[in-house]
Formats: structure tokens, sequence, C-alpha cells
């Protein structure tokens, strides 16, 4: 499993990069393995306002649906309209296909959440 | 009857074989305070000579509407079943047959419900069509939450001219607090527009229209579809199959989902079940439709062929986050419908439905004639509502003739008219009304 | 794939008349609107008697019901359908009936509904019924309305959640879930059962209620039963039984005398009423006395000897169907219990559990069995050792039985066991046709070492092979359309 470095993790498999008061957020290798193919992603909504905690996109895959999860609170001010038409895209570049990236309330929510070798070990536990 | 194949020597020595000494051995995971400890208290078996005797007398005891002229609607109709149909749907492999969950040894279904989904679709003029649901009247209930789902809001707005039972089935699914159902009172017998358009405002996820009505008649359609979507809701059009014959359908209306009971197509009266549920949505809600669906793909060798698809929706994978519990459909009661369609065909539907309602404006003028004018002037197809306090009394007479009549309502009696019906059927209800 | 009826479409071939009523010429454009009328032909296939049925039979050909051979779907109960339920279903007297027809003219059919009520009561232990909800699914989501409605009444306004165990059928959850209940699952312990302590730390006064099936879905019986209604009940939570397994048990013991509180039971599996290609069923739900004024309207009662529906009841949770329910259904179901009397059932629930225990013990050794022990109705084996040898999954091996002429038994379920293959040979298969499918699964086990290539690309010699399920669901195509020449 790809685990980059330099981003942040949460505990539903999401991974966070920080740029200035710009969360990006997007889902591990981890997670897209355990889905398995793809099939649909419902993307979020560009300008909603959402609260740390907030299911922001909806994944789907032949053998089961998932949430998207965004650990922060703010606006979402891009989405990756690509992943509409080419739902696969988060199979084969988790990390370079981004979900969402939303404009930060308060940063300080980032805190709670685990660095690359954190989340390593939190994947090991979880078998 | 025992449908147990093995012999007591066989299944001694099935005993033997897995080291078991009788039956009852199998059963020693369960505690003894938990073991029954007396015999079932029913009566015991019967041959099947017996049963023959003892259904034919229960079946004896009842007036079948099929046999006899009926003139009750509301929701259920006496259509005529071609004899085709009924011996397909004989054939074994499509009703001891399961869900099928094995594409490969399953086209044969699948295929018979994608051709089902298609039709309905082409009826409807709405993109997709599920592979059926219970009955009218919970698929209405799942459009509503499905509704409510989309929109992420809960009121829906039900006129009182949609099926009372319908209203009550709406009412009970209501608990799952997706929705919440608010009725408006409709005393013409059609929608009170502006009393829904005050509703509407910006608050509704959803307006549900029956057209025709529970009274039979045709509800105001023309500006509903607007008035609903600048809200930010969607339109539900409850129909009947067989009016879309005739009537401008669901789609062209501008509905986002279209639901109704599918039984006049080829399905019997059965004292009102197993029934058939069908729903049609626009292309943007296909992924939000309740249910199974069939889709259409190839295999490793690129042949054509069906699969149960959008699974990950449904109960089994979703499990807590899945917003209809919904596991079944009424397969066999599709694959009828879908039978009835092909061998009606487009012309054949389209008589049929005008039969049903050149019969119905005869008996209305008729009846007018006859002083029992409709409780509601309005524009009907098959169905109609006639003023009169003495419902039960006619429907007496009407019995001692061997008729069925119509269901009492408020201030008068509902009338339904299907292809079965003849001219003389009509002139004998007539004078029933005027007490000969 | 065999055509679809729309490229078979021919104009003017559909010869079916339908006769004019007589009654005068109508003009649609006066007695309804232009504005209201459809406009341009119905797009419904146009074809002819003859290649309508021979398009249906052709499709039915490409199908595989009981009738066809043995169908061993844990949990599915695939049992012989009788064809005097059929011919009783059938009969006009029955088929014929228009739920709103007077009572003085149902009465037969009203007392089908009474007796059968009677005797579910009977082999449930239970003391109502209503024949109302059109599925097993549908059943529970009446008896967890039910639930709420108890609690709701009772101003225990707190009770916002329905404990599930961990290898409950995906409908458990989803109908809590529906109701408006927080789901939260309750561990299995190695024995395959609930796990107590795991229960007892969960009940509490927040807890509805809990789901069972019993035997459960690894076909083990939940033998601490009386303990977990005692737990339950002593927190203040009702006892859902989940009928989907009856068929172990039926004669032998009853949900009612075990504690449970509702039950709904499966007349398309337990009592014999063909599956249908996946519906139509029935699912009855039962109560004991202090719910049975929840229970859905109208419910059947007798005055004498004069059959009614009473709709006065006041707590009722309303309707979950129009109608009454599935009395096609009911009408098979009934028909089944007569036929087979209270012995008849309880042989029947005895030789299912038989037939699972033999097949059992012949697989042994050759496939990986979790829980072997005695079981009831099922048992679950696993590719265990297929996958560790030559990485053969449970899904190839279903395939594989496909060329055997088999339906393959449910796979992939319950999720608490990886790759799961649940068995469920019910009473009316005999020891022949369950010794050619030991056979055919011992070939395939053998093959799986072998060759095992051949049992991963199965099936060989079906209509169609493996499909692509990732594109079906990628890029759903869910109707035919008219190709358009561009």
């Amino acid at each position: 499993m790809k685990v980059p470095q330099e981003l942040k993790y949460t505990n539903e498999h999401e991974w966070i990069k920080v740029e200035g008061n710009r969360a990006i957020l997007g889902i591990t290798d981890y997670a897209q393995h355990n889905l398995g193919d793809i099939v649909f992603v419902e993307i979020p909504e560009l300008d909603a306002q959402v609260s740390s905690g907030d299911e922001v996109a909806v994944i789907e895959s032949v053998k089961t649906v998932s949430s998207v999860y965004t650990p922060v609170s703010g606006t979402i001010v891009e989405i990756n309209e690509a992943l509409e038409e080419n739902p696969e895209l988060l199979n084969q570049e988790p990390y370079e296909q981004f979900i969402g990236i939303i404009e930060m309330d308060d940063p300080s929510s980032l805190d709670n959440l685990m660095t690359a070798e954190e989340y390593e070990q939190f994947c090991q536990e979880q078998g | 009857m025992r449908f147990t194949p093995n012999s007591d020597t066989v299944v001694q020595a099935m005993l033997d074989s897995i080291g078991l000494q009788n039956l009852e051995q199998l059963f020693d995971d369960i505690p003894a305070q938990v073991q029954m400890q007396r015999p079932l208290d029913l009566p015991g078996e019967m041959s099947e000579m017996e049963l023959h005797s003892l259904l034919t007398g229960l079946a004896g005891k009842n007036k079948p509407a099929a046999e006899h002229p009926c003139f009750l609607g509301a929701g259920a109709y006496d259509s005529y079943i071609p004899a085709a149909l009924d011996q397909l749907l004989l054939r074994s492999e499509f009703y001891t047959s399961y869900t099928p969950y094995q594409p490969e040894i399953s086209q044969g279904i699948l295929q018979g419900i994608f051709e089902y989904q298609t039709m309905i679709c082409q009826l409807t003029e709405l993109d997709v069509s599920n592979a059926s649901l219970y009955d009218g009247a919970s698929a209405l209930a799942e459009a509503c939450t499905l509704a409510a789902v989309h929109t992420r809001k809960k009121m829906v707005i039900v006129p009182e001219t949609v099926h009372p039972e319908y209203r009550q089935v709406l009412e009970t699914y209501a608990m799952s607090g997706y929705y919440e159902p608010v009725f408006v009172p409709c005393p013409h017998g059609i929608m009170d527009l502006e009393q829904v358009a005050d509703l509407v405002k910006d608050q509704a996820a959803a307006l549900v229209v029956q057209h025709p009505n529970f009274f039979g008649h045709l509800e105001p359609m023309g500006s509903v579809a607007d008035l609903i979507h600048q809200a930010g809701g969607l339109l539900i059009m409850v129909v009947d199959p067989v009016s879309l014959a005739v009537l401008k359908p669901p789609g062209a209306w501008g509905a986002d989902i279209a639901v109704g009971e599918g039984q006049p197509l080829g399905n019997t009266l059965s004292f009102g079940g197993p029934y058939l549920g069908f729903m049609a949505v626009t292309r943007q809600l296909m992924r939000k439709i309740p249910g199974r669906i069939v889709g259409q793909t190839t295999d490793v060798e690129g042949r054509p062929g069906f699969v149960l698809t959008l699974q990950a929706r449904e109960q089994h994978i979703r499990r807590d986050k899945a917003s209809s519990n919904i596991c079944s459909n009424q397969a066999l009661n599709a694959m009828a419908a879908a039978i009835y369609l092909t061998l009606l065909g487009p012309r054949g539907l389209k008589d049929t439905a005008l039969r049903c309602h050149e019969l119905a404006v005869y008996a209305q003028r008729q009846l007018e004639e006859a002083g029992f004018p409709l409780l509601y002037k309005q524009p009907f197809f098959r169905e109609f509502v006639v003023e009169t306090p003495d419902a039960a009394a006619i429907n007496s007479r009407l019995l001692e003739q061997g008729i069925i009549g119509g269901l009492a309502v408020d201030q008068g009696m509902l009338l339904a008219f299907t292809e079965k019906r003849t001219r003389q059927d009509i002139d004998r209800l007539v004078a029933a009304f005027k007490g000969e | 794939m065999s055509r679809l009826i729309f490229e078979k479409s021919r104009p003017a071939s559909n010869k079916m008349n339908i006769p004019p009523a007589e009654v005068g010429q109508v003009d649609m454009t006066e007695t309804i609107g232009e504005e209201y009328l459809r406009q341009g032909e119905l797009p419904l296939p146009d074809v002819n008697e003859v290649e309508t049925v021979r398009h249906f039979t052709a499709l039915s050909k490409r199908a595989y019901g009981v009738d066809d051979g043995l169908y061993p779907l844990g949990s599915c109960t695939m049992k012989y359908n009788p064809k005097i339920d059929e011919w009783a279903a059938r009969l006009p007297g029955l088929a014929g009936l228009h739920p709103y027809q007077p009572l003085e003219t149902v009465q037969g059919a009203l007392q089908i509904m009474y007796e059968t009520s009677q005797w579910l009561c009977e082999i449930t232990g239970m003391d109502e019924f209503s024949l109302q909800p059109a599925a097993g699914a549908h059943g529970e989501l009446t008896g967890v309305m039910m639930i709420k409605a108890y609690h709701t009444q009772r101003g225990d306004t707190g009770r916002t959640t329905m404990l599930v165990p961990d290898s409950a059928h995906g409908t458990n959850p989803a109908t809590a879930h529906v109701v408006g209940y927080k789901v939260e699952e309750v561990k299995s312990d190695a024995r395959g059962l609930v796990d107590l302590e795991d229960l007892k730390s969960k009940l509490g006064p927040h807890v509805a209620g809990l789901m069972l099936t019993n035997p459960n879905t690894l076909g083990l019986f939940e033998e601490d039963i009386l303990e977990m209604s005692q737990l339950v009940h002593n927190s203040g939570g009702l006892l859902y039984y989940d009928g989907a397994n009856l068929n172990a048990i039926v004669g032998v013991a009853r949900p009612g005398d075990m504690g449970f509180d509702v039950v709904h039971v499966n007349l398309h599996k337990t009592f014999g009423t063909p599956h249908g290609g996946g519906g139509p069923g029935s699912g009855p739900v039962g109560v004991k006395k202090h719910l049975a004024q929840y229970l859905p309207v109208p419910r059947v009662a007798k005055h004498a000897d004069q059959y009614v529906f009473n709709y006065d009841y006041p707590q009722s949770i309303g309707k979950v169907k129009e109608f009454y329910g599935n009395f096609g259904v009911v009408v098979k179901a009934y028909t089944y219990m007569r036929a087979l009397g209270g012995a008849g059932l309880k042989e029947a629930s005895q030789h299912a559990v038989l037939n699972a225990n033999y097949v059992k013990t012949n697989l042994q050794g050759t496939y990986h069995i979790p829980f072997d022990r005695l079981c009831k109705h099922e048992f679950i084996v696993t590719a265990k050792e297929q996958m560790d040898s030559s990485k053969v999954s449970t899904l190839d091996i279903a395939k594989s039985l496909l060329d055997y002429g088999y339906h393959p038994p449910t796979i992939y379920f319950p999720l608490i066991v990886r790759e799961a293959m649940m068995i469920e040979p019910p009473e009316s298969e005999s020891r022949e046709r369950l010794d050619d499918f030991i056979a055919a699964m011992q070939d395939i086990a053998d093959q799986a070492v072998k060759n095992p290539d051949l049992v991963k690309n199965a099936p060989h010699y079906t209509v169609v092979r493996r499909l692509d399920e990732v594109k079906a669901a990628r890029n759903p195509v869910v109707r035919w359309e008219e190709a358009i020449d561009v």
C-alpha cells in the first residue's frame, strides 16, 4: 500500500494535503483497494458549506458503497469533475486524483489527523 | 401428501452413515426447555383428492368478480387475461426459479425483466425502470423516500384524491422519518391547485398526483410540473398503466418519478395480491432508484448478456446505510406484465383502453339520464363516482342478479369499466339503479 | 442472448382483436381533451402471438428452477413447490376475487386467511398473525415498526438503537435503519453464536430490541436463546425473530416458546410457495398478545359462522400494503400446510436437518468446515484449502458447479466468514441427488488442485460465461433503445 509521507490521514481512509488555507481531500490506496472496481462517484457539491465529519461524497463499487467524510469545516471550492466520467481514475491514481478542495474555517481540526507512519500502523491493525 | 422422497429405510441408512440412531438426535443442540413437549396441535395430512375437495369447497363459497359482471375498480381491475399468458407463466423455469443472482443460468429471467423494464419506460416515457416493487402503494412510499433523500427536504404534498389506502401506507412508511406527508383536502373530486401551490413554496420535496385519480378523474396537470420544480421539488405521478395507452404519459408531463399498480397488466385479481408495483424515473435519479435493476453487459468472450446491476445500493450491501430494505421484486408478476403487453401489442392495448373509456362514457350518460349524475363534474378515463345516497341498496339488488356493483364512497358509488364489460352489463346496471 | 422482443417487432404483425364496445363512437378530444391525450404511437413491440409464445418459451429454457434440479441456496429453502398449491391458487373462486367485493361473497377467502393465521400461530407459538406483508423484508419492516410503536406508546422515546448480530442478513440492519433506528452489531463468538458478554455490554435503556435468526445464518442453533431473551427483556427491549431459517425447526421448537415478541415467516421458503424468479413472496408477521394492537389493519375475525374484516384498531401501525397481502401466495401456503398436516410439517424439518448433516459429513476432508458440529438445515464450507493451495475462490467453485448442472449455494454470506459457501439441501431432495451433488463438489475440489485454471475460468458450458459486472455498473444499460441511424 502506498502511503505518501507528506500527506495527513483520517481513520476513514481519506488523505489531506494542506496548501495555505485549503485542504485537498482524497481517498487512500488502501481505500481504493478495499472498494474494488469503482463504478461511480457522487462528487461533492460545489460551494457547499460543510462541517467536520460531514459526508461530502459517495463512492460506489460493484460490491459496496462508501461515504467520504471531510475532517475539516469550510466551503467546497473545487471539485474533480473528471471522476464523473471516469470513476476508475480513483482506483488507478488515488493520490493524484483529489475529490474536493475545502477552504477551511478552522485549521486546528487538522491536528487530529494521522501522520503517514500512524496511518500505516492503523491499516496494519485493520488487517 | 408428503414431498420427502427418502423412504424410512433410506433415512435410517443416512442416519447410520453420519453416526446417529434416530431423527430426534439431530436436534440435540436445542436445549430441552426450548423443544416442544407435544406434537403440533394441527390436523393430519391430507391426500391430494381430499385437498382437491377441500379447496374446491372453499373456492365454491365465493362469488368471484372475474366470473360475474363487476363494476369494482379502485386500484384493482378485472382485466381480460389472454390464454397464452397463463400457459407461458406456468413454465416451471419461470415460477420455480430463484432471483437471478447467478446470471449464467438465469439469462431468460434477466432478459424478461429487462424487457419489462423497457416496456415500463415506453409506457411512462421516462428513462429508467426498476425490476418492480411489491405494489403501487409501497412503490409510492419508496418514491417519496427517494424524493426526500434526493432533495434533502421532507415535505411531500399529497392531495386527498390519491387512493385512501395509498395514503395510509404513506403514513405508515413515514415512520422512517425520511419524509412527512401533508394531505390536502379536495372537496371537488380533483386536486385543489390553489391549496397545493400555497403549500409548495420552497419546502416541498415532492408533489404526488394520481392521474386519473382515485375517483377516476383527470387532474389539472398543466402547470403542476413547473410549480413543484420551481420550488426545488420532484413531481411524482401515480398512474393506471392501461390509461397510458391513450393518455399523455408522466414523462411528457415533466414527472420525475412515475409509480403505479401494474395488476391490470395480465395479473389476476387474487383478492388483493400478489400485485405489481412499477417505478420509473428520469436518468438523473437512476442511481437512487430502490429495488433491483437488470442491466446489459458482455461476458468474457464478448457475448451480450444480462446481470442484476447497481446492486451496491441494495440492502444486502448497503445494510444500515440503505434507504430502502426491499430485497425482492415481483418477478413473476412483472414477467406476466411483459407477456401481456407483448400479446396485446400497441394497437391491442390502445383498443383495450378505448373500449374501457367508451363503456364508461356510455354508462355515465345512461346513468345521468336515469337521474344519477356525476358527483364530480370532471372528465374521466374509465372510472367515476355517481351521486346516490343508496349505494348499499343498489349493490344488494345487483348482487341478487349476480352482478357485483361499484364501491360505495361518500355520497355515491365509484364505478369502474374494464374491457370485459358489455353494453348489456351496463344496461342491467342502470336498471338496478332505477330500482328495477 | 436471444434477440430482444423489440428486435422481433414488425409493423402490423400483432393481430390481437379487442372488439369495439358497441356503445357508439366516443371522441376523446371532447371527453378528455386534446392536451391530455398521448401523442404519437405507443412504442410497444408489435409481435404476433406465435412469435410471442416462442420468444418467452425460449427465455424459459435459459432459466433454472427447482423443477430442474437441486438448488442448495443457504437461507432460501428452495424446496419443491407442490403443483396442487398452484392449482388451488388458480381456482377462479380464489384467483378471481376483487379485494373490495362484499364480504358475504368472499367467505371462503376469509376462511383461508383466518385458518392460515391459526396454523402459523400454532407452528410459531405466537398469538396473532397479519398476512399483509408482501415479502420477508416487508414482514421485517412491519415487525420493527411495531416495536417502535410499542416503545413510543409507552413514552420510551430514548430507545433509538436496534441490535443485530454481525452475521445478520442485510435486510435486518437495512430494515432497522429505514424505520429510523441506529444499528449496532453484536459480535459472534468462536462457537459461531451470539457472544453473550458482548450482548450484555451493548444492552441498555437506549436499545429498542435485538433481531435474531434461529438457527442463525451459520446454520447453528443459538443455544443461549432463553438467556438472551431474558437479558433483552430485562433491559426493556423486545426480541425479533427473522423466520428465514424456520424450516430447521418446525414441529420441534417454536420462536414463541423461546421468548420472541415478534416474528415474521417466509411463505416462499418454509411453506413451499414458488420463488417466481425473484417474487412474489409473502412475509406474514406474528406477535405475542401485548403487541397485537399494533398489527396492520384490517384483521380477519370470526363471529359465529361469519368472517369479517375488522379495522377498529386505533393503535395499529396502519397499512404496509394496499389491500390485504399476497392472498394468492397465502392460498399456496395454506394448501401446503393442509397437505402435510402437523406430523408432515415436522417430518419436513427433520429431513431437512438430516440432509444438511449428511452432506456436511460427506464434504469433510474435501472442504474446510469452520463449524464442524451438528448443524441445522444448512451449513457453511469455505474455499480456504483451495485458496491456500491454488488461489481458487468460493466464486470459482460456485461457477464450476454451473457446469455440472447445479445452481450454486449461497456465496460470500454471512459476511463474518471469509470465502463462505452456505449449503442448504431441503427435505425434498433424495439421497441420490445429494450423493450426486457431493460427487460434483469433490470433483471440483480435485480439479482445483489438478487443473486450477479450469475452475478459475468456469463456467465453460453455460449460454454465457462470466459477465462483466463492473461494466454493467459503470455504464448501466437498463433498457433497450431503438438504434438511431446517424
